[in-house]
């Protein structure tokens, strides 16, 4: 690997050999993982349909047509007159895609297309939203919790223990039947009443990101604890309390960046484990609101009549199965990618 | 050992009794309270008051939680709500074996699909086998057992009717409480439930075991125990497997927590009358001594199963030491 300087060369900046961060060599080695970044860039497409899923949905997700309820796959589409004028792809009149369900339909006549186009955003932004909400508590917890050391240590520490032991399903299920029914109570004065209006605009997301992500920073913060402490005592930390730096910029500027990268690959491993979550609450009823899509929701209603229409369950069970594919391919790729131990040992 | 072994048990105490209080008291806040409604109809206030008074519920909080845990040091977990003539003893003893039953015959599952798999991936390293092991090891991670369960029923229940499609095949009274007679009946009905469940954890447990078996493979010791003219069977089972387990018994934890979840979505799906799908049940009819111990009963699963993690881990690596 080394490269050879002639050393009659006079150095200069150009002939210098660049050095490179640990960042840009784990992207390298990303780059060369030919699953990891095709999981990367179908993550991307996601993100792109779930921002421009009008654009590729031919109807609305509520929109309902009763002529054809529990429609199957590629069978076509009774237009009624009144619907007409909202049969377009961005302001171009479309006859073929309204005339035809690609997935079929749902028990209420609305097609399954485009409600797992939209189901995209509940699962993306679960996804997005709650990894960095229990990133951000969980390693800032864990950070000062290590950094402090002695007493505060120990008594943060022992929460986190207390928590492990606590059955976070059953206290988000809890969480999401009290937060819907401060919803149904309908309170509008205040904080309170902000919040749930927020949460109405949002189709019921901001309680989920909310029970998810706060009860699921816990392995974070031991994580971040256990970098920290193997951070504390290097050299160069010990020269930035020499020079006078305060706690809060030893623990922003010198250690967060260097232990921010098993975070993050951690946190990548941990978003099917959100997604699928979400699911379940959808599944169970306690997820998001109707008429918002969400294909554990979806799921949910399907399953009832699995016998006569399997479509209804298998198209959002493939998406649901396809995304979380995609972020447990480019978490591994990810994870191999950071870890130096497995370089070039393929 | 013993020592650590016995503080935990007394350290575990207080994080129970946290517990209770947390779940008690999430549980009031809940809007709304089991005698709303008769029927249909919303049920008259002097009634409402006459049953209130009745469980104890009109008392001040703390009276009713102290009562609460009264009652649960004598083993009594509390009376039903909404349906009378049973008590939530009743309910435990009979869905909790079921739930139990499912996730242990799971776990089994899992570990004798995935330790194997991993094992002969790891021998295979970098050849066909391996790779085709590693694919469907990921995708048996990223398919979520609320999507297999379905799937499940629609191969083998729907079209080619092999396995009935709903329903636990055994009934309490169970041997000891706990295990199921063990008739053909039981064992065609656990089928598609179980391998919902446990295909995810065979598929985890087999990533694990293929990378610590990997990562101990190129180890001096192995190397010595080779250079010592063992056979190559020696040298896997006596002397690498042990080791690479080690990274398979880190998840062990986290998978309760995931096999707790996936009971959940379990029994829904295939109408498996456990402790789940009588929590999912009954919250909104809030019977919140059925509630509060559901959430108890999980939480000392929980310790007992961490616990039991930690024994496997010094088991497993000597160097650990607890004390």
């Amino acid at each position: 690997m080394a490269e050879s300087v002639a050393l009659d060369q006079p150095l200069d900046e150009s002939t210098a050999r660049k050095g490179r961060s640990p960042g840009q060599d784990a992207w390298r080695e990303f780059r060369r993982n030919r699953i990891g970044v095709a999981g990367l860039i179908f993550i991307i497409f996601i993100i792109l349909v779930a921002i421009f899923a009008p654009l590729m949905s031919p109807y609305g997700y509520a929109t309902q047509n009763n002529l054809n309820s529990r429609a199957k796959p590629m069978t076509a589409y009774t237009i009624t007159t009144d619907y007409l004028p909202n049969c377009h792809w961005a302001g171009t009149p479309l006859e073929w895609g309204c005339t035809i369900f690609f997935t079929g339909s749902d028990a209420l006549g609305r097609d399954l297309w485009s409600r797992t186009v939209y189901g995209t955003r509940v699962s993306i932004s679960i996804a997005l939203v709650a990894s960095t909400v229990s990133l951000l508590i969980g390693s800032i917890y864990g950070t000062v919790s290590g950094y402090a050391g002695g007493r505060i240590d120990n008594f943060m520490m022992r929460i986190v223990d207390f928590l492990y032991a606590v059955p976070i399903l059953p206290l988000i299920i809890l969480m999401q039947v009290y937060f819907k029914a401060l919803a149904r109570q309908g309170v509008r004065e205040g904080l309170t009443g902000a919040i749930i209006e927020l949460n109405q605009q949002m189709g019921g997301m901001l309680f989920l990101f909310i029970a998810l992500g706060a009860l699921n920073w816990i392995g974070m913060s031991r994580m971040a604890r256990g970098q920290v402490l193997s951070y504390k005592n290097k050299e160069f930390i010990e020269a930035a309390h020499m020079i006078g730096a305060s706690n809060s910029r030893i623990i922003f500027r010198h250690l967060m960046p260097n232990i921010l990268g098993p975070l993050l690959i951690a946190e990548t491993l941990a978003i099917p484990g959100y997604i699928f979550t979400e699911a379940v609450l959808s599944f169970i009823g306690l997820g998001v609101n109707p008429p918002t899509p969400s294909w554990g929701q979806m799921i949910s209603e399907g399953y009832q009549g699995l016998r006569s229409n399997p479509h209804l369950v298998l198209v959002p069970g493939a998406a649901l199965t396809i995304l979380t594919l995609a972020f447990n391919f480019m978490g591994d790729g990810l994870r191999d990618a950071f870890d130096p131990k497995l370089r070039g040992r393929k | 050992m013993t020592k650590y072994i016995i503080r935990r048990i007394l350290l575990s105490i207080p994080v129970l009794i946290a517990i209770s209080l947390a779940t008690f008291l999430m549980i009031q806040a809940l809007p709304g309270g089991p005698f709303d409604v008769v029927g249909t109809k919303a049920m008259p206030e002097q009634m409402r008051q006459l049953l209130e008074r009745r469980y104890g519920l009109d008392r001040p909080l703390y009276e009713q939680y102290f009562l609460y845990i009264g009652n649960l040091l004598q083993g009594e977990l509390g009376p039903m709500l909404r349906f009378r003539g049973q008590d939530v003893n009743d309910i435990v003893a009979q869905s909790l074996p079921v739930s139990m039953q499912l996730g242990m015959l799971s776990i089994s599952l899992g570990f004798l699909i995935g330790i194997p798999a991993g094992i002969i991936a790891a021998l295979k390293h970098n050849t066909a086998i391996d790779h085709a092991a590693t694919f469907i090891a990921v995708l048996g991670v990223s398919i979520p057992n609320l999507v297999l369960g379905p799937l499940l029923i629609l191969i083998f229940g729907v079209y080619l009717d092999w396995f009935p499609i709903a329903f636990w095949g055994a009934d309490p009274p169970f041997i000891l409480g706990i295990f199921p007679k063990p008739t053909a009946q039981f064992w065609l009905h656990a089928v598609m439930p179980t391998f919902a469940l446990g295909t995810g954890i065979s598929a985890s447990v087999a990533r694990l075991t293929r990378a610590g078996l990997l990562d101990v493979l190129s180890a001096d010791y192995i190397r010595t125990a080779r250079a010592k003219g063992l056979r190559e069977r020696v040298v896997i089972v006596v002397h690498a497997l042990k080791n690479s387990l080690i990274p398979v018994a880190t998840i062990l934890g986290p998978l309760l927590a995931a096999l707790l979840t996936g009971t959940f979505v379990i029994e829904q799906i295939f109408a498996l009358n456990g402790l789940g799908r009588y929590f999912v049940n009954s919250v909104n009819q809030r019977e919140y001594f059925l509630l509060t111990s559901i959430t108890l009963v999980y939480g000392l699963f929980l310790i007992v199963g961490n616990l039991f993690v930690d024994i496997m881990y010094a088991w497993l690596d000597p160097r650990i030491r607890y004390d």
